[in-house]
Protein backbone atom coordinates (compact mmCIF):
# COMPACT_ATOMS: atom_id res chain seq x y z
CA UNK A 1 0.00 0.00 0.00
CA UNK A 2 1.62 3.86 -1.24
CA UNK A 3 1.76 6.06 1.71
CA UNK A 4 0.14 8.87 -0.11
CA UNK A 5 -2.29 8.24 -3.02
CA UNK A 6 -4.14 11.62 -4.22
CA UNK A 7 -6.44 10.21 -7.04
CA UNK A 8 -7.95 13.16 -9.18
CA UNK A 9 -7.50 15.60 -6.69
CA UNK A 10 -8.66 19.18 -7.20
CA UNK A 11 -7.70 22.28 -5.54
CA UNK A 12 -8.42 26.17 -4.99
CA UNK A 13 -8.36 29.02 -2.88
CA UNK A 14 -11.44 30.25 -2.33
CA UNK A 15 -13.18 30.47 -6.12
CA UNK A 16 -10.28 30.10 -8.07
CA UNK A 17 -8.75 26.68 -8.80
CA UNK A 18 -5.47 26.19 -8.68
CA UNK A 19 -4.62 22.42 -9.42
CA UNK A 20 -6.69 19.57 -11.10
CA UNK A 21 -7.12 16.34 -12.34
CA UNK A 22 -3.92 15.49 -10.03
CA UNK A 23 -3.14 11.65 -9.06
CA UNK A 24 0.20 10.84 -8.03
CA UNK A 25 1.13 8.26 -5.19
CA UNK A 26 4.43 8.34 -3.13
CA UNK A 27 5.67 5.10 -1.92
CA UNK A 28 8.12 4.15 1.92
CA UNK A 29 11.53 5.27 0.66
CA UNK A 30 10.59 7.51 -2.29
CA UNK A 31 12.26 11.42 -2.68
CA UNK A 32 10.20 12.72 -4.12
CA UNK A 33 10.30 16.51 -6.23
CA UNK A 34 7.34 18.29 -6.78
CA UNK A 35 8.72 21.58 -9.63
CA UNK A 36 7.17 23.83 -11.45
CA UNK A 37 6.80 27.35 -11.83
CA UNK A 38 5.76 30.09 -9.63
CA UNK A 39 1.82 30.04 -9.39
CA UNK A 40 1.66 26.11 -10.51
CA UNK A 41 0.15 24.98 -7.67
CA UNK A 42 2.70 23.64 -5.68
CA UNK A 43 2.45 25.68 -2.29
CA UNK A 44 -1.05 24.73 -2.07
CA UNK A 45 -0.31 21.10 -2.86
CA UNK A 46 1.78 22.04 0.24
CA UNK A 47 -0.65 23.24 1.84
CA UNK A 48 -2.68 20.46 1.14
CA UNK A 49 -0.85 18.00 2.26
CA UNK A 50 -0.21 19.51 5.71
CA UNK A 51 -3.90 19.15 5.88
CA UNK A 52 -4.36 22.79 5.74
CA UNK A 53 -6.38 23.10 2.95
CA UNK A 54 -9.13 20.24 2.13
CA UNK A 55 -9.70 19.41 -2.05
CA UNK A 56 -12.38 20.11 -3.41
CA UNK A 57 -12.84 16.87 -4.72
CA UNK A 58 -11.08 13.88 -5.49
CA UNK A 59 -9.30 11.60 -2.40
CA UNK A 60 -6.57 11.78 -0.58
CA UNK A 61 -5.46 8.32 1.04
CA UNK A 62 -2.40 7.53 3.30
CA UNK A 63 -1.50 3.96 3.75
CA UNK A 64 -1.68 2.22 7.16
CA UNK A 65 -0.65 3.85 10.34
CA UNK A 66 0.44 7.21 8.46
CA UNK A 67 -1.20 10.30 9.40
CA UNK A 68 -0.82 14.40 9.15
CA UNK A 69 1.01 14.15 12.02
CA UNK A 70 3.77 11.65 10.82
CA UNK A 71 5.13 14.38 8.36
CA UNK A 72 7.62 16.55 9.41
CA UNK A 73 7.86 19.52 7.69
CA UNK A 74 10.77 22.00 6.78
CA UNK A 75 9.11 25.71 5.95
CA UNK A 76 10.41 28.47 3.67
CA UNK A 77 12.72 30.86 5.44
CA UNK A 78 9.64 33.16 7.42
CA UNK A 79 11.35 36.77 8.24
CA UNK A 80 9.20 36.96 11.34
CA UNK A 81 11.17 34.66 13.33
CA UNK A 82 15.01 36.54 12.38
CA UNK A 83 14.59 38.62 15.54
CA UNK A 84 13.52 35.97 18.02
CA UNK A 85 15.07 35.10 20.96
CA UNK A 86 15.27 31.35 21.19
CA UNK A 87 18.15 29.19 22.09
CA UNK A 88 18.97 26.38 19.24
CA UNK A 89 18.00 23.72 21.90
CA UNK A 90 14.58 24.98 22.29
CA UNK A 91 13.62 25.84 18.46
CA UNK A 92 15.02 21.83 18.33
CA UNK A 93 12.72 20.49 20.98
CA UNK A 94 9.81 22.14 19.91
CA UNK A 95 9.61 19.65 17.29
CA UNK A 96 9.12 17.04 19.80
CA UNK A 97 5.90 18.49 20.81
CA UNK A 98 3.35 17.19 17.62
CA UNK A 99 3.69 13.71 19.29
CA UNK A 100 2.43 14.84 22.55
CA UNK A 101 -0.69 15.20 23.88
CA UNK A 102 -1.87 17.74 26.16
CA UNK A 103 0.82 18.63 28.42
CA UNK A 104 3.91 19.59 26.90
CA UNK A 105 6.90 19.14 29.06
CA UNK A 106 9.74 17.73 27.53
CA UNK A 107 11.52 14.24 29.46
CA UNK A 108 14.88 12.56 28.82
CA UNK A 109 13.84 10.78 25.86
CA UNK A 110 13.05 13.93 24.01
CA UNK A 111 16.27 15.48 24.82
CA UNK A 112 17.91 12.37 23.86
CA UNK A 113 16.71 12.36 20.77
CA UNK A 114 16.77 16.46 19.63
CA UNK A 115 20.31 15.47 21.17
CA UNK A 116 20.94 12.81 18.41
CA UNK A 117 19.52 14.72 15.43
CA UNK A 118 21.63 17.76 16.32
CA UNK A 119 25.03 15.64 16.33
CA UNK A 120 24.04 14.06 12.59
CA UNK A 121 23.37 17.58 11.07
CA UNK A 122 26.51 18.62 13.38
CA UNK A 123 24.98 21.18 15.07
CA UNK A 124 25.49 20.47 18.80
CA UNK A 125 27.85 22.86 19.46
CA UNK A 126 24.87 25.81 19.05
CA UNK A 127 22.87 23.76 21.62
CA UNK A 128 22.85 27.11 23.58
CA UNK A 129 23.01 29.77 21.01
CA UNK A 130 20.58 31.89 19.58
CA UNK A 131 18.61 31.53 16.92
CA UNK A 132 18.52 34.81 15.81
CA UNK A 133 23.10 34.99 15.97
CA UNK A 134 23.32 32.07 13.28
CA UNK A 135 23.47 32.99 9.72
CA UNK A 136 20.51 31.46 7.08
CA UNK A 137 22.22 28.15 6.56
CA UNK A 138 22.51 27.17 9.82
CA UNK A 139 19.12 28.39 10.69
CA UNK A 140 17.74 25.87 7.81
CA UNK A 141 19.88 23.15 9.60
CA UNK A 142 18.36 23.98 13.18
CA UNK A 143 14.65 24.25 11.77
CA UNK A 144 15.34 20.78 9.67
CA UNK A 145 16.61 19.41 13.16
CA UNK A 146 13.29 20.10 14.85
CA UNK A 147 11.71 18.63 11.49
CA UNK A 148 13.95 15.72 12.43
CA UNK A 149 13.29 15.17 15.86
CA UNK A 150 9.27 14.45 15.39
CA UNK A 151 10.87 11.15 14.12
CA UNK A 152 7.73 11.52 11.49
CA UNK A 153 8.02 8.98 8.65
CA UNK A 154 7.86 11.88 5.77
CA UNK A 155 10.18 14.75 5.67
CA UNK A 156 8.06 17.43 3.42
CA UNK A 157 10.44 20.51 2.43
CA UNK A 158 9.04 23.76 0.99
CA UNK A 159 11.60 25.62 -0.88
CA UNK A 160 14.50 25.22 1.49
CA UNK A 161 17.03 27.47 -0.13
CA UNK A 162 15.08 30.36 -1.19
CA UNK A 163 17.66 33.22 -0.35
CA UNK A 164 20.45 30.84 0.55
CA UNK A 165 24.22 30.67 -1.17
CA UNK A 166 24.84 28.43 -3.91
CA UNK A 167 27.17 26.70 -1.41
CA UNK A 168 25.26 26.39 1.24
CA UNK A 169 22.24 25.55 -0.74
CA UNK A 170 24.35 22.54 -1.69
CA UNK A 171 25.09 21.80 1.69
CA UNK A 172 21.40 21.62 2.52
CA UNK A 173 20.94 19.31 -0.81
CA UNK A 174 23.55 17.00 0.77
CA UNK A 175 21.92 16.74 4.11
CA UNK A 176 18.10 16.01 2.66
CA UNK A 177 19.98 13.49 0.64
CA UNK A 178 21.67 11.99 3.70
CA UNK A 179 17.88 11.55 5.57
CA UNK A 180 16.78 9.92 2.56
CA UNK A 181 19.32 7.79 2.50
CA UNK A 182 18.42 7.02 5.94
CA UNK A 183 14.96 5.26 4.50
CA UNK A 184 13.35 8.46 5.50
CA UNK A 185 9.70 9.17 2.52
CA UNK A 186 10.90 12.78 1.21
CA UNK A 187 8.86 14.98 -0.81
CA UNK A 188 10.76 18.22 -1.56
CA UNK A 189 8.98 21.53 -3.44
CA UNK A 190 11.73 23.52 -5.72
CA UNK A 191 11.99 25.44 -8.57
CA UNK A 192 15.50 24.37 -8.83
CA UNK A 193 15.23 21.76 -11.45
CA UNK A 194 18.42 20.81 -11.65
CA UNK A 195 18.78 20.12 -7.87
CA UNK A 196 15.53 17.91 -8.32
CA UNK A 197 17.14 16.34 -10.62
CA UNK A 198 19.92 15.31 -9.71
CA UNK A 199 18.23 14.10 -5.80
CA UNK A 200 14.69 12.72 -6.70
CA UNK A 201 13.77 9.23 -7.22
CA UNK A 202 10.12 11.00 -8.75
CA UNK A 203 9.43 13.75 -10.35
CA UNK A 204 6.11 15.52 -10.52
CA UNK A 205 5.80 18.79 -12.64
CA UNK A 206 2.85 20.78 -12.04
CA UNK A 207 1.29 23.44 -14.04
CA UNK A 208 -1.93 23.65 -12.69
CA UNK A 209 -2.09 20.28 -14.02
CA UNK A 210 0.26 17.60 -13.53
CA UNK A 211 2.70 17.34 -16.65
CA UNK A 212 4.28 14.64 -15.37
CA UNK A 213 4.60 11.84 -12.40
CA UNK A 214 7.04 9.48 -12.53
CA UNK A 215 10.63 8.04 -11.82
CA UNK A 216 13.73 10.90 -12.46
CA UNK A 217 14.82 8.24 -15.21
CA UNK A 218 11.37 8.64 -17.42
CA UNK A 219 11.38 12.43 -16.63
CA UNK A 220 14.85 13.02 -17.60
CA UNK A 221 13.78 11.37 -21.36
CA UNK A 222 10.51 12.79 -21.26
CA UNK A 223 9.58 15.88 -23.50
CA UNK A 224 8.60 17.53 -20.64
CA UNK A 225 11.68 16.69 -18.60
CA UNK A 226 13.95 17.85 -21.45
CA UNK A 227 12.31 21.04 -22.37
CA UNK A 228 12.71 22.31 -18.70
CA UNK A 229 16.54 20.70 -18.16
CA UNK A 230 17.69 22.18 -21.32
CA UNK A 231 16.73 25.99 -19.32
CA UNK A 232 18.33 24.94 -15.79
CA UNK A 233 15.42 26.42 -13.79
CA UNK A 234 12.73 28.95 -13.93
CA UNK B 1 10.85 59.34 59.64
CA UNK B 2 13.32 56.39 58.84
CA UNK B 3 12.31 54.53 55.76
CA UNK B 4 11.70 51.40 57.80
CA UNK B 5 9.12 52.87 59.83
CA UNK B 6 7.64 55.08 56.38
CA UNK B 7 7.21 51.79 54.99
CA UNK B 8 5.22 49.98 58.33
CA UNK B 9 3.00 52.89 57.80
CA UNK B 10 2.52 52.43 54.60
CA UNK B 11 1.71 48.77 54.52
CA UNK B 12 -0.59 49.50 57.66
CA UNK B 13 -2.99 50.77 55.33
CA UNK B 14 -5.47 48.85 53.21
CA UNK B 15 -5.31 50.69 50.65
CA UNK B 16 -1.60 50.44 49.96
CA UNK B 17 -1.77 47.04 50.70
CA UNK B 18 -4.32 45.94 47.94
CA UNK B 19 -2.10 48.55 45.79
CA UNK B 20 0.74 46.33 46.03
CA UNK B 21 -0.71 43.19 45.78
CA UNK B 22 -2.91 44.05 42.59
CA UNK B 23 0.08 45.53 41.18
CA UNK B 24 2.07 42.80 41.79
CA UNK B 25 0.39 40.09 40.24
CA UNK B 26 -1.14 42.35 37.41
CA UNK B 27 2.57 42.85 36.23
CA UNK B 28 3.63 39.92 36.30
CA UNK B 29 0.66 38.68 34.38
CA UNK B 30 1.34 41.68 31.82
CA UNK B 31 4.99 40.55 31.50
CA UNK B 32 4.44 36.99 30.97
CA UNK B 33 1.54 37.96 27.95
CA UNK B 34 3.72 41.16 26.59
CA UNK B 35 6.34 38.42 25.90
CA UNK B 36 3.85 36.86 23.91
CA UNK B 37 2.25 39.77 22.32
CA UNK B 38 5.28 41.86 21.35
CA UNK B 39 7.23 38.68 19.88
CA UNK B 40 4.03 38.08 17.82
CA UNK B 41 4.05 42.20 16.44
CA UNK B 42 0.98 42.41 18.29
CA UNK B 43 2.38 44.86 20.82
CA UNK B 44 -0.47 47.55 20.42
CA UNK B 45 -3.35 45.59 21.22
CA UNK B 46 -2.67 46.55 24.55
CA UNK B 47 -3.35 49.89 24.30
CA UNK B 48 -6.02 49.72 22.02
CA UNK B 49 -7.57 47.27 24.37
CA UNK B 50 -7.20 49.78 27.36
CA UNK B 51 -9.27 52.42 25.39
CA UNK B 52 -12.01 50.15 24.70
CA UNK B 53 -11.74 49.15 28.58
CA UNK B 54 -12.17 52.91 28.99
CA UNK B 55 -15.07 53.06 27.01
CA UNK B 56 -16.34 50.24 28.14
CA UNK B 57 -16.24 51.54 32.18
CA UNK B 58 -17.45 54.85 31.18
CA UNK B 59 -20.59 53.77 29.52
CA UNK B 60 -21.02 51.03 32.43
CA UNK B 61 -21.09 54.28 35.08
CA UNK B 62 -23.54 56.14 32.81
CA UNK B 63 -26.26 53.44 31.99
CA UNK B 64 -25.46 53.06 35.82
CA UNK B 65 -24.05 48.62 35.63
CA UNK B 66 -21.76 46.63 37.07
CA UNK B 67 -18.65 48.72 35.81
CA UNK B 68 -16.33 45.06 35.76
CA UNK B 69 -19.44 42.85 34.63
CA UNK B 70 -20.19 45.08 31.72
CA UNK B 71 -16.32 46.01 30.87
CA UNK B 72 -14.86 42.69 30.41
CA UNK B 73 -16.96 40.85 28.09
CA UNK B 74 -16.79 43.93 25.44
CA UNK B 75 -13.01 44.08 26.20
CA UNK B 76 -12.62 40.47 25.41
CA UNK B 77 -14.47 40.89 21.97
CA UNK B 78 -12.97 43.82 20.91
CA UNK B 79 -9.60 41.50 21.69
CA UNK B 80 -10.59 38.59 19.36
CA UNK B 81 -12.19 41.23 16.83
CA UNK B 82 -8.28 43.01 16.57
CA UNK B 83 -6.60 39.33 16.67
CA UNK B 84 -9.03 38.87 13.66
CA UNK B 85 -8.09 41.67 12.34
CA UNK B 86 -4.45 41.66 12.17
CA UNK B 87 -4.66 37.96 10.63
CA UNK B 88 -6.66 38.80 7.53
CA UNK B 89 -5.05 41.68 6.18
CA UNK B 90 -7.97 43.73 4.29
CA UNK B 91 -7.37 46.72 6.68
CA UNK B 92 -3.62 46.99 8.41
CA UNK B 93 -3.74 45.90 12.08
CA UNK B 94 -1.90 48.91 13.32
CA UNK B 95 -4.98 51.18 11.35
CA UNK B 96 -7.61 49.08 12.57
CA UNK B 97 -5.94 49.66 16.19
CA UNK B 98 -6.22 53.39 15.73
CA UNK B 99 -9.59 53.09 14.36
CA UNK B 100 -11.36 51.17 17.31
CA UNK B 101 -8.47 53.07 20.10
CA UNK B 102 -10.12 56.56 18.72
CA UNK B 103 -13.18 55.67 18.46
CA UNK B 104 -13.89 54.00 22.02
CA UNK B 105 -11.94 57.29 23.14
CA UNK B 106 -14.70 59.27 21.90
CA UNK B 107 -17.25 57.26 22.91
CA UNK B 108 -15.86 57.45 26.24
CA UNK B 109 -15.90 60.86 26.23
CA UNK B 110 -19.02 62.08 25.12
CA UNK B 111 -20.40 58.74 28.05
CA UNK B 112 -18.28 60.13 31.08
CA UNK B 113 -20.14 63.44 30.13
CA UNK B 114 -22.59 64.55 33.59
CA UNK B 115 -21.55 61.48 35.31
CA UNK B 116 -19.65 61.64 38.21
CA UNK B 117 -17.04 59.47 35.99
CA UNK B 118 -13.46 60.37 37.18
CA UNK B 119 -11.93 60.39 33.50
CA UNK B 120 -8.18 61.64 35.26
CA UNK B 121 -8.40 58.62 37.25
CA UNK B 122 -9.03 56.13 34.15
CA UNK B 123 -6.38 57.81 32.19
CA UNK B 124 -3.42 57.60 34.89
CA UNK B 125 -4.96 55.90 37.30
CA UNK B 126 -5.15 55.51 40.72
CA UNK B 127 -3.88 53.00 43.33
CA UNK B 128 -6.37 54.59 45.60
CA UNK B 129 -9.46 53.03 43.51
CA UNK B 130 -8.30 49.78 43.95
CA UNK B 131 -11.05 47.89 45.42
CA UNK B 132 -10.76 44.68 47.15
CA UNK B 133 -13.13 43.23 44.29
CA UNK B 134 -10.01 44.54 41.82
CA UNK B 135 -7.63 42.47 44.07
CA UNK B 136 -9.22 39.09 43.73
CA UNK B 137 -10.02 39.55 40.25
CA UNK B 138 -6.50 40.32 39.85
CA UNK B 139 -5.47 36.85 41.80
CA UNK B 140 -8.01 34.89 39.67
CA UNK B 141 -6.25 36.54 36.80
CA UNK B 142 -2.95 35.41 37.32
CA UNK B 143 -3.18 32.47 38.64
CA UNK B 144 -4.50 31.46 35.60
CA UNK B 145 -2.08 32.89 33.14
CA UNK B 146 0.29 31.23 35.56
CA UNK B 147 -1.16 27.97 35.43
CA UNK B 148 -1.12 28.00 31.59
CA UNK B 149 2.39 29.18 31.18
CA UNK B 150 3.79 26.75 33.19
CA UNK B 151 1.70 23.90 31.72
CA UNK B 152 2.19 24.71 28.40
CA UNK B 153 5.01 27.03 28.01
CA UNK B 154 6.80 24.58 25.07
CA UNK B 155 3.08 24.69 23.40
CA UNK B 156 3.13 28.84 23.55
CA UNK B 157 6.76 29.03 22.76
CA UNK B 158 6.18 26.70 19.41
CA UNK B 159 3.10 29.41 18.52
CA UNK B 160 4.92 32.04 19.55
CA UNK B 161 7.88 31.13 17.35
CA UNK B 162 5.87 29.14 14.20
CA UNK B 163 2.53 29.05 14.21
CA UNK B 164 2.54 27.51 10.49
CA UNK B 165 4.76 24.55 11.67
CA UNK B 166 2.61 24.42 14.69
CA UNK B 167 -0.90 24.17 12.26
CA UNK B 168 1.32 21.72 9.89
CA UNK B 169 1.39 18.96 12.89
CA UNK B 170 -2.12 19.10 14.16
CA UNK B 171 -1.69 21.49 16.44
CA UNK B 172 -4.35 24.25 16.99
CA UNK B 173 -2.67 27.92 17.05
CA UNK B 174 -5.78 29.58 17.15
CA UNK B 175 -6.55 28.01 20.33
CA UNK B 176 -3.57 29.27 22.40
CA UNK B 177 -3.92 33.05 20.17
CA UNK B 178 -7.78 33.44 22.02
CA UNK B 179 -6.53 32.13 25.38
CA UNK B 180 -4.06 35.07 25.14
CA UNK B 181 -6.12 37.65 23.92
CA UNK B 182 -9.30 36.70 26.42
CA UNK B 183 -6.21 37.01 29.13
CA UNK B 184 -5.34 40.40 28.05
CA UNK B 185 -8.01 41.98 27.59
CA UNK B 186 -8.95 40.84 31.27
CA UNK B 187 -5.75 41.99 32.67
CA UNK B 188 -6.12 45.45 30.91
CA UNK B 189 -9.56 46.06 32.61
CA UNK B 190 -8.52 45.19 35.64
CA UNK B 191 -4.56 47.05 35.02
CA UNK B 192 -6.14 50.16 33.54
CA UNK B 193 -7.64 51.07 37.10
CA UNK B 194 -4.44 50.96 38.43
CA UNK B 195 -1.79 52.43 35.98
CA UNK B 196 -4.79 54.10 33.58
CA UNK B 197 -5.48 53.40 30.30
CA UNK B 198 -2.61 55.90 28.83
CA UNK B 199 -0.39 53.83 30.50
CA UNK B 200 -1.45 49.90 30.80
CA UNK B 201 0.44 48.71 27.50
CA UNK B 202 3.42 50.21 28.75
CA UNK B 203 3.30 47.08 31.54
CA UNK B 204 2.74 44.66 28.53
CA UNK B 205 5.49 46.20 26.35
CA UNK B 206 8.10 47.46 28.22
CA UNK B 207 9.59 44.25 30.40
CA UNK B 208 9.73 42.31 27.37
CA UNK B 209 11.31 44.33 25.20
CA UNK B 210 14.23 45.11 28.03
CA UNK B 211 14.42 41.28 28.95
CA UNK B 212 14.61 40.71 24.57
CA UNK B 213 17.81 42.98 24.91
CA UNK B 214 19.50 41.01 27.72
CA UNK B 215 18.27 37.60 27.22
CA UNK B 216 18.99 34.97 24.34
CA UNK B 217 16.36 32.09 25.08
CA UNK B 218 12.58 32.08 25.31
CA UNK B 219 12.47 31.14 28.90
CA UNK B 220 15.47 33.19 30.36
CA UNK B 221 13.42 36.52 28.35
CA UNK B 222 10.12 35.54 29.94
CA UNK B 223 11.70 34.74 33.57
CA UNK B 224 13.21 38.29 33.21
CA UNK B 225 10.38 40.12 32.30
CA UNK B 226 8.33 38.86 35.05
CA UNK B 227 11.16 39.72 37.78
CA UNK B 228 12.14 43.29 35.70
CA UNK B 229 8.17 43.86 35.81
CA UNK B 230 7.68 42.65 39.37
CA UNK B 231 10.70 44.91 40.78
CA UNK B 232 9.66 47.98 38.54
CA UNK B 233 6.34 47.82 40.36
CA UNK B 234 7.42 47.70 43.99
CA UNK B 235 9.65 50.04 43.62
CA UNK B 236 7.99 52.79 41.42
CA UNK B 237 5.26 52.17 44.30
CA UNK B 238 6.79 53.47 46.58
CA UNK B 239 8.92 56.05 45.30
CA UNK B 240 5.43 57.32 43.99
CA UNK B 241 3.87 57.24 47.55
CA UNK B 242 6.89 59.34 48.86
CA UNK B 243 7.30 61.63 46.45
CA UNK B 244 3.73 61.79 46.12
CA UNK B 245 3.76 61.26 42.36
CA UNK B 246 1.30 59.34 39.77
CA UNK B 247 2.21 55.55 40.59
CA UNK B 248 1.41 54.76 37.04
CA UNK B 249 3.83 57.35 35.54
CA UNK B 250 6.52 56.45 38.13
CA UNK B 251 6.46 52.64 36.60
CA UNK B 252 6.56 54.08 33.12
CA UNK B 253 9.43 56.21 33.64
CA UNK B 254 11.43 53.70 35.79
CA UNK B 255 10.58 50.87 32.76
CA UNK B 256 12.15 53.40 30.31
CA UNK B 257 14.85 53.61 32.05
CA UNK B 258 15.51 49.90 32.77
CA UNK B 259 14.97 49.70 28.75
CA UNK B 260 17.73 52.40 28.53
CA UNK B 261 19.95 50.53 30.29
CA UNK B 262 19.53 47.03 28.65
CA UNK B 263 19.95 48.46 25.38
CA UNK B 264 23.24 49.99 26.82
CA UNK B 265 24.11 46.75 27.84
CA UNK B 266 23.38 45.10 24.00
CA UNK B 267 25.17 47.99 22.74
CA UNK B 268 28.48 47.37 25.01
CA UNK B 269 27.84 43.49 24.21
CA UNK B 270 27.73 43.71 20.41
CA UNK B 271 30.78 46.33 19.83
Amino acid sequence: MSLISCDNVSLAYGKQAVLSELSFTVERGDYLCVVGENGSGKSTLVKTLLGLLPPVSGTITFGKGFTRKSIAYLPQQNAAQKDFPASVMEVVLSGRLSSKKFISFYNAHDREVAKGVMERLAIADLASRSFRELSGGQQQRVLLARALSSESELLLVDEPTTGLDPLVTADLYGLIEEVSASGKTVIMVTHDIASAVKYASHILHLHQKPLFFGTKEDYVSSEVGRGYIDRGSY
Amino acid sequence: MGLIEYLQTLLSSNIVLYALIAGVLLSLTAALLGVSLVLKKFSMIGDGLSHVSFAALSVAVATRQAPLAFSIPIVILAAFLLLRISENSKIKGDAAIAVISTASLAIGAIAARGTNVDVESYMFGSVVSITFTDVVLTVFVTVVTLLVYVFFFNRIFAVTFDENYVRAGGGRPALYNALIAVLTAVTVVVGMRLVGALLISALIIFPALSSMRLFKSFRRVVISSCVIAVLSFVISLFISLFFDIPTGATIVLLDLFVFGVASLVLTIRER
